[in-house]
């Protein structure tokens, strides 16, 4: 596997596996934030947007 | 030019009615730099390492504070609408608001700015650098804060966000301003650093007044 | 100040074009950012050789300097569209700046985390006041400043232009703020070596370096279109093309 003879020896990182795998782990926080942030946004815009509409067409 | 100095005259015949508003930010000034020796140790040489640094951020952050009304007043009162629809230079005008801003606050905090590096135990030839990079490196602030004066006038919750959005500007005249205090403390040359610090100003002087004005003009109509 | 320009800037000043033209991209960009992503991910993990002085803590450098290039070139576009919305009066532009901000913060925030990660086993301290670390922190400051600024108006065309100004005052100010806190560095640490710059670093190296960093920017591109085009429908939710789409939604 690459550069390590093992998994394990993949995890540990040399003895640098605490600092790469937060890295990445804060990594993929801060990606998941983003898409999740832009989902919310989008999703909350169609579901006021929608009670808005029947709203307006309620009355009319 | 007649425009500029009636402008500028007005403004300063303004402060001198509220003696305060020079007051203030020399007393600011001074009670910031006098909680460095109690927060952290009176000791001379530590003192005297520090004093550069302590004396600038004392500095900038009174003329952060000041700067954060320059418009207000105008604005509230309405004479800064009736400024910006007149025929007038804005851009004169702004320069007349920012020249009165340091007049009241980076040009009196030079002047007083000895009494704070002796209590600091800065070395004598320090002083000149001390000096002359805040008269240099102040206009600069001035001109900086306004810009972001400008643009939170029409806001009311000013006081935080003008900080926000200016400190982060300020960082590049700290820096040159007290190097110039360390180099000049330890007895080194200083032209370099001053003239730097007068490109910023020149830089500064070019781009900020377009900036304020443009910022005016949104703040007014909002 | 104005000038001609071709006819597709004009169609891009369009929202619904707007909306249609990048709805048609974002699968493109999603599925490149997933295959960039993953790839440079793997590639720099599991096969590029170790640094022969930093060991696999190097492999820091795949996330990085992706993010460290990505939050400057996210405050430049944020920049540079408030500007042409300041010019020519362009709502689009104005909606593009809106969406970087958030994002450039949150990539310079990974970008400080794991410079100050990779500084622990590089430099022994947690932070390091690094000329690089110090210019990205006060990027952070200066998007902090931007997103603070947009939100105090109430009224969306003046944060808009408001938004715009600061963020040009800023672009003008990134080169003299870097050049300032460079020297800062040298005259407070003298030779610090620095992380990001190797002299030569080898094509098993850098190649996946390239893939990652391209795959940042897809992504980029995906959460910057999909939030333009939610801030799009919200602006123009009058219309009746809107309308339209929501029902269809």
């Amino acid at each position: 596997m690459g550069n390590f003879s093992s998994f394990a020896d993949f995890l540990q990182m040399g003895t640098h596996g605490l600092y790469v795998w937060l890295s990445y782990g804060i990594a993929l926080v801060i990606f998941i934030y983003n898409i999740v942030s832009a989902y919310w946004l989008k999703r909350q815009f169609f579901i006021n947007a929608k009670r808005r509409l029947r709203r307006e067409q309620g009355t009319v | 030019m007649k425009f500029f100095l009636a402008a500028l005259k007005r403004d300063l015949l303004l402060v001198f009615r509220h003696r305060n508003d020079i007051i203030n930010p020399l007393a600011f000034f001074l009670m910031v730099a006098v909680l460095f020796p109690l927060g952290v140790s009176p000791n001379p040489v530590f003192l005297a390492e520090v004093a550069p640094g302590v004396i600038w951020v004392a500095a900038l952050l009174a003329c952060l504070l000041s700067v954060d009304g320059i418009f207000r007043t105008d604005y509230d009162d309405g004479s800064l609408e009736q400024m910006l629809v007149s025929s007038e230079s804005l851009l004169l005008l702004v320069l007349a608001k920012v020249l009165s801003h340091w007049l009241i606050s980076g040009f009196c905090l030079a002047i007083i700015s000895p009494l704070v590096a002796m209590m600091f135990f800065l070395p004598e030839q320090g002083y000149t650098a001390l000096i002359l990079s805040l008269l240099l490196g102040t206009p600069t602030l001035s001109l900086m804060g306004a810009i972001g004066a400008g643009l939170t006038v029409g806001l009311r919750k000013g006081g935080v966000l003008i900080s926000l959005l200016v400190l982060p500007l300020y960082i590049p005249v700290l820096i040159f301003g007290a190097g110039t205090v360390h180099a000049g403390a330890m007895g080194l040359p200083i032209q370099g650093y001053l003239a730097l610090l007068g490109a910023i100003l020149v830089l500064s002087l070019m781009l900020a007044p377009f900036a304020i004005a443009a910022a005016l003009k949104i703040s007014v109509r909002s | 100040m104005k000038i001609k320009m071709p006819r597709w800037f004009y169609q891009l000043a369009s929202p619904r074009w707007f909306y249609e033209f990048t709805g048609a991209l974002l699968p493109w960009f999603s599925a490149a950012a997933i295959l960039l992503l993953v790839i440079g991910t793997v590639w720099g993990l599991v096969f590029a050789p170790a640094d022969y002085q930093q060991g696999n803590s190097f492999r820091i450098i795949y996330i990085h300097v992706p993010s460290s290039i990505l939050a400057q070139s996210c405050y430049m576009m944020m920049a540079v569209a408030g500007a042409v919305g300041l010019v020519w009066k362009m709502k689009i532009a104005h909606v593009v700046a809106g969406a970087c901000a958030p994002i450039g913060a949150s990539i310079a925030i990974m970008s400080l985390a794991t410079g100050a990660i990779w500084g622990k086993p590089t430099w022994g301290a947690w932070w390091v006041w690094d000329a690089r670390l110090t210019a990205m922190l006060v990027l952070l400051f200066l998007y902090i400043g931007v997103i603070a600024l947009n939100s105090a108006f109430e009224n969306k065309a003046s944060a808009d232009k408001a938004t715009a100004i600061l963020s040009l005052v800023g672009l003008v100010n990134i080169p003299i703020i870097k050049y300032s806190v460079e020297w800062w560095n040298t005259l407070h640490q003298p030779a610090t070596f620095t992380v990001t710059e190797k002299p030569a670093m080898p094509p098993e190296m850098w190649v996946p370096l390239l893939v990652m960093a391209l795959g940042f920017y897809c992504f980029f591109a995906v959460v910057l279109m999909s939030r333009a085009r939610t801030e799009v429908l919200e602006r123009e939710k009058r219309s009746d093309w809107v309308k339209r789409v929501i029902q269809s939604y």
